[in-house]
């Protein structure tokens, strides 16, 4: 971890009107479940509806997107990241230190989000606002750190991980089970029906992996996809435009 | 005392060769990296700074492999050509930031000292984003000075800066330079270099074309046989003329094309009597020749119509260098 690096990248990712993009999509949720909260009451099957289907779904992969491509894609498209790559800094203190500031991102711009849209709609009943915040924690940690390999990768991340979050999760995953188990969501929504849990299954909270399977993945998704990022920074290659 | 060495470097992107078999050794003073626009000049840098590995061949400095060695930076102080910064932070921020990237030990005092070194203090309290071009330039000078670094490697430092600016620069550089410092910039502009660099090396296509101080590579471009075509009212008699003397090594008399027989006599617009249209002529010692040839015409009584040097571009005089 570097503190400058954490700096400039804050600075970059929240600065001008980022902030206020970021700020959107969570202010749609929060403002929608206050709305659902005061015409419909308390309802299990709208709270797992808007939980599960738009902020789990939605809300967390978009914002990881942003958040992960965001902490390094523009510096790599522009050049800046020169700046970091021509010190005698380790590659890999440089990709976790974004990956660190990307996860906080998402941390205060979706799970807590996510923690305040349950306590509006359900309070602390069942434990599903509890469930899907940890859901939606180390879902946007996973995103977060998987985009930002994306954006070291390759300059298309953005299409590439809309492809993966709206397409392959949400749509092929929803007619082909296999893919299901290649799903950060899925595995994510393994976590949350642990929380929820006896009642989960009823409530319909439920993951097409098993926790055992999910835990692991996740760990392996994050700490990989940050450390390959960093491998792929110490190879980096800067092209001037001509 | 740092020396960059390049040996037997070569780099290609696909089937495009952009460096070709470049050996070259950079010591401490200024030097030119001299070529016209894709002569590989940049990538040439990016392998020198250690952000391109090449296809062949080593980049070394001090005997130290530079690609992927991140060491390499606490010596290596790079000017990028690309204008992009962290641009939502002010001057001083920036440069702070790079004084405390390279884990400095006062990187308040390295920050204020590059800054001073380049003249940017009244300016570093505002946004990167409001600063001119030549602003920018400094302060991406100053953070590639923030380390006190013995190699300076810049891309293009001079590319649209005023002259005023441009002569700031110069300055800053030949006193780089003369505090024992390795700095190393490309241009494409022969004045530019000669101004300030103690030595050249000129890039032409990706090859190494030649090397040397100012005079020795002014004097390879203006000794180059020059050509010219001359159209007079009568080209055979001037070209035995020319050929008679010592400036020339050849002259070509080239046919009027469809011309013969209709042309009118001693008509400028149609070429000469003899029915040519032009003389080419490769002269060897170009101010010799250029002296002589207005005492020859007047000597034969040829009325010269037009004296028009031949391919005097940049590229062209480049590409003599390497065809040498």
């Amino acid at each position: 971890m570097n503190a400058t690096v954490a700096r400039l990248t804050a600075r970059s990712l929240l600065g001008r009107r980022r902030a206020y993009l970021l700020m959107a999509l969570p202010g749609v949720l929060i403002v929608l479940c206050v709305l659902v909260r005061l015409l419909a009451g308390e309802d299990n099957d709208i709270t797992v509806g808007i939980l599960g289907g738009f902020a789990l779904s939605t809300l967390v992969p978009l914002l990881g997107l942003i958040a992960g491509t965001g902490s390094i894609g523009p510096e790599i498209d522009d050049g800046s990241i020169v700046y970091l790559l021509s010190k005698p800094l380790s590659r890999h203190s440089i990709a976790g230190t974004k990956a660190a500031v990307a996860a906080s991102v998402v941390t205060v711009f979706a799970a807590v989000p996510v923690l305040v849209a349950g306590l509006v709609l359900a309070g602390t009943s069942n434990g599903l606002a509890a469930g899907y915040f940890l859901g939606a924690l180390v879902a946007g940690l996973a995103y977060a750190t998987l985009f930002l390999l994306l954006a070291v990768v390759t300059r298309h991340a953005v299409v590439i991980g809309l492809i993966y979050a709206l397409i392959w999760e949400s749509l092929v995953g929803s007619y082909v089970p296999g893919a299901q188990a290649l799903s950060i969501q899925q595995w994510s929504l393994a976590l949350s029906a642990k929380v929820v849990g006896a009642k989960a299954q009823a409530l319909g909270v439920t993951s097409a992996v098993s926790l055992g399977a999910a835990v692991p993945l996740l760990v392996v998704l994050a700490v990989g996809s940050t450390w390959y990022a960093g491998h792929r920074l110490r190879s980096l290659r800067l092209t001037s435009d001509e | 005392m740092a020396v960059l060495l390049l040996d037997k470097v070569s780099r290609w992107f696909g089937n495009v060769v952009a460096v070709n078999d470049v050996t070259m050794s950079i010591g401490p003073g200024v030097t030119g990296l001299l070529g016209p626009n894709g002569a590989g000049k940049s990538t040439l840098i990016h392998m020198m700074g250690g952000f391109l590995p090449p296809s062949a061949g080593s980049v070394t400095l001090d005997g130290e492999v530079v690609w992927r060695n991140e060491q390499i930076y606490r010596r290596i102080g790079l000017v990028p050509e690309r204008e992009a910064m962290y641009d939502v932070v002010t001057g001083w921020e920036f440069v702070l930031a790079n004084a405390r990237l390279h884990r400095l030990d006062d990187p308040e005092a390295a920050a204020r000292r590059a800054l001073e070194t380049v003249e940017m203090t009244d300016a570093q309290g505002r946004d990167i984003s409001t600063y001119s071009k030549g602003m920018k330039q400094r302060v991406k000078m100053a953070t590639a000075l923030v380390h006190d670094p013995p190699v300076l490697l810049l891309d293009e430092p001079f590319n649209g800066m005023d002259p005023r600016q441009r002569l700031h620069l110069m300055t800053l550089l030949q006193r780089m330079a003369e505090q024992g410092r390795t700095v190393l910039f490309s241009s494409h502009i022969l004045e530019e270099v000669e101004q300030i660099a103690g030595s050249i090396e000129v890039m032409v296509s990706g090859r190494h074309a030649a090397s040397g101080g100012f005079r020795e590579i002014r004097q390879l471009m203006t000794e180059r046989p020059h050509q010219y075509t001359i159209r007079s009212d009568d080209d055979r008699r001037l070209a035995s003329a020319i050929i008679a003397e010592p400036s020339t090594s050849g002259v070509q008399l080239m046919a009027a094309h469809g011309t013969e027989g209709f042309a009118a006599r001693g008509a400028p617009s149609t070429g000469s009597r003899d029915g040519s249209s032009a003389l080419h002529v490769q002269a060897v010692d170009f101010s010799a020749f250029v002296r002589v040839l207005p005492e020859l015409a007047s000597r034969h009584g040829i009325r010269l119509y037009e004296v028009t040097p031949a391919d005097e571009s940049l590229e062209s005089v480049f590409a003599y260098l390497v065809a040498r």
